[in-house]
């Protein structure tokens, strides 16, 4: 199947940068909370690859948060990319440090061990004054390579560039792991782990290393919330904002790393349309949204694409066999 | 006579069940050993044990000299022993060529790279090398589940042999294919193993697969060994005639 290049992706990525320039100020934080929750929803993505759902993604989205607003709260740090990185390697270490235990489980287990977790982080947080409790705290806000901007229109599209490039990047690393040696044996943990060990492997070990990624995707994620809100509270942890990211997730089905933005974007814009229109009830439309796709689409909004492609691929393969064969005889 | 492997005073006990009763057993480098006996013999708690998904209540297993009867199926393998399942364990939504590619990722004892393409490094040539010698090389780009049983049967059988196993265990490997095409696919198979000569141990219930392919046949009852020996003596055995073959042959 022909795939396109890395560096190719680097081309939607600057576009979508640059179409920010073109936007209203209302749509750039928008799209900033879009490309934000996608980057968590990748992770998301990213580990359902091997067969896990993770229903508490609000921890290492929480922990992120947290390290960089105490960071920049106690060092002065404000630079947007500096905060990314920090908010990346905090989640990454909460990766590091439960990952290996998870990674034990599986399925539905696996699942409720991440969303208790995330709870208890939530109780703790919520009990810690230190930490402002139930009401969080403020951060000031950030700048960029040393530029303060005082324009809130030019600190919303730095944000929302920071934030898409770095989203965009994500995307691609993450389109490279699944078409990798790593990406493929994940695949396989999630048919059939037992048959991944008899092949020499440790499942336990793709495992661990696919939450280690989601989790440093959460992280960045974490920070670019703190960002955009300039605030931070134990909400973050709550089931609710997991639950959300999993939305994301299975909107987008874990084939295409391009479907979970554009899941993360028609989310954004569903639940601010009804949100609009409907006051009362776009729960119950973000809910039939979500059904629909589920009925149509079992596999996600990317099925529309890789099956498409899938399709040609097979097609392509059945005229050369035929091709071969007509050449043999 | 040196053993590849060896089993002393092998139990295992599953409550009142015994799947294993103080198994002694020596298998030769390069034998073709078929394992018989009515179901519940014990026979695949044997082949289990040996690979590492089950832990004996006593007794040793050895490789090559090397203590494997407390290590995992990972460690196993990667010591020298592969097997394939009376039920093929296969990556169903994956092709053939993938299937074989993720063997062939384990057996290059090295961390798996998140950058290198799933078939690249070679993956992919030894994956297709391993399907043309089981005449499947046209089915390399088809889902598995798009495969009929006795190719699925093959491809989890290729698996196994990525790794030039030192032993490989076969559990029925005839099993679910038609009795015309038996032969065939136990020709396929031997033919596909003969380069790696490996010493193959496989469970079997047709008895003309056994008096065909084996050159050693051991029979069990009840979690032991009733008989021990070339195929004609053990097949002719009265004890075996009784309690396993039930008169055939």
């Amino acid at each position: 199947m022909r795939q396109v290049h890395p560096l190719v992706m680097l081309v939607p990525v600057i576009a979508a940068t640059l179409f920010g320039r073109m936007l209203p100020t209302w749509t750039l934080s928008l799209a900033t909370i879009a490309a934000s929750n996608a980057l968590v929803a990748l992770g998301i993505v990213v580990l359902a690859r091997t067969g896990n759902v993770s229903f508490g993604q609000g921890l290492v989205f929480a922990a992120g948060g947290y390290g960089v607003a105490l960071i920049a709260n106690s060092w002065g740090i404000t630079d947007a990319v500096a905060q990314m990185l920090i908010g990346a390697v905090c989640g990454g270490l909460i990766g590091l440090a439960i990952g290996p235990l998870i990674s034990r489980y599986s399925g539905i287990f696996f699942g409720m061990l991440t969303l208790a977790l995330s709870m208890v982080f939530y109780g703790a947080l919520v009990k810690t004054t230190v930490l402002g409790g139930s009401d969080g705290f403020n951060v000031v806000r950030p700048s960029l390579f040393g530029i303060s901007f005082v324009d809130p229109r030019e600190a919303d599209f730095m944000l929302y560039a920071v934030s898409v490039v770095t989203t965009g990047l994500a995307g691609i690393a993450a389109a490279v792991l699944f078409r990798s040696e790593f990406g493929l044996a994940s695949l396989a943990v999630r048919e059939n782990n037992l048959r991944v060990e008899y092949l020499g492997i440790s499942a336990n070990r793709i495992i661990t290393i696919n939450f280690v990624i989601a989790a440093v995707f959460a992280g960045a994620s974490g920070a670019f919330a703190l960002m955009a809100q300039r605030h931070i509270d134990p909400q973050f942890a709550y089931w609710t904002t997991s639950g959300e990211f999993v939305f994301v997730a299975v909107l987008a089905g874990y084939q295409s790393v391009a479907a979970v933005f554009v899941a993360s974007l028609a989310l954004e814009l569903v639940r601010s349309f009804s949100n609009l229109y409907l006051p009362n009830t776009w729960q119950l439309v973000l809910g039939v949204f979500l059904l629909a796709v589920i009925l149509f689409l079992p596999r996600g909004i990317g099925s529309l694409w890789t099956r498409q492609r899938r399709k040609r691929a097979e097609s392509s393969a059945a005229t050369s066999t035929a091709a071969e064969e007509g050449v043999a005889s | 006579m040196s053993t590849v492997l060896s089993v002393r005073g092998l139990d295992k006990r599953f409550g009142a069940v015994v799947a294993a009763d103080a198994l002694s057993l020596d298998i030769a480098p390069g034998q073709k050993v078929s394992l018989i006996g009515a179901n519940g013999a014990g026979k695949t708690t044997f082949v289990n044990m040996v690979t590492g998904y089950l832990k004996p209540d006593s007794g040793s297993i050895t490789l090559d000299g090397i203590d494997i009867g407390r290590r995992s199926p990972r460690s196993v393998a990667r010591l020298g022993i592969s097997r394939s399942f009376q039920i093929p364990q296969l990556f169903i939504e994956l092709t053939a060529a993938e299937n074989l590619a993720v063997a062939v990722s384990g057996m290059q004892a090295r961390t798996l790279s998140l950058v290198s393409p799933a078939e690249a490094g070679g993956r992919r040539d030894k994956a297709i090398e391993l399907l043309q010698r089981f005449g499947l090389a046209n089915l390399a780009d088809r889902p598995i589940s798009e495969l009929a049983g006795g190719v699925r049967k093959l491809i989890d059988i290729a698996m196994a042999l990525v790794r030039r196993p030192k032993l490989l265990l076969l559990d029925e490997p005839t099993s679910g294919v038609s009795a015309e095409e038996k032969f065939a696919t136990m020709d396929r198979v031997i033919h596909a193993v003969a380069p790696d000569a490996a010493t193959i141990v496989f469970v079997e219930h047709d008895m003309e697969i056994v008096s065909r392919y084996a050159d050693r046949v051991v029979a069990f009852y009840s979690g032991r060994i009733l008989a021990d020996g070339n195929p004609q003596d053990v097949l002719k055995d009265p004890e075996v005639r009784r309690y396993v073959t039930g008169g055939a042959q």
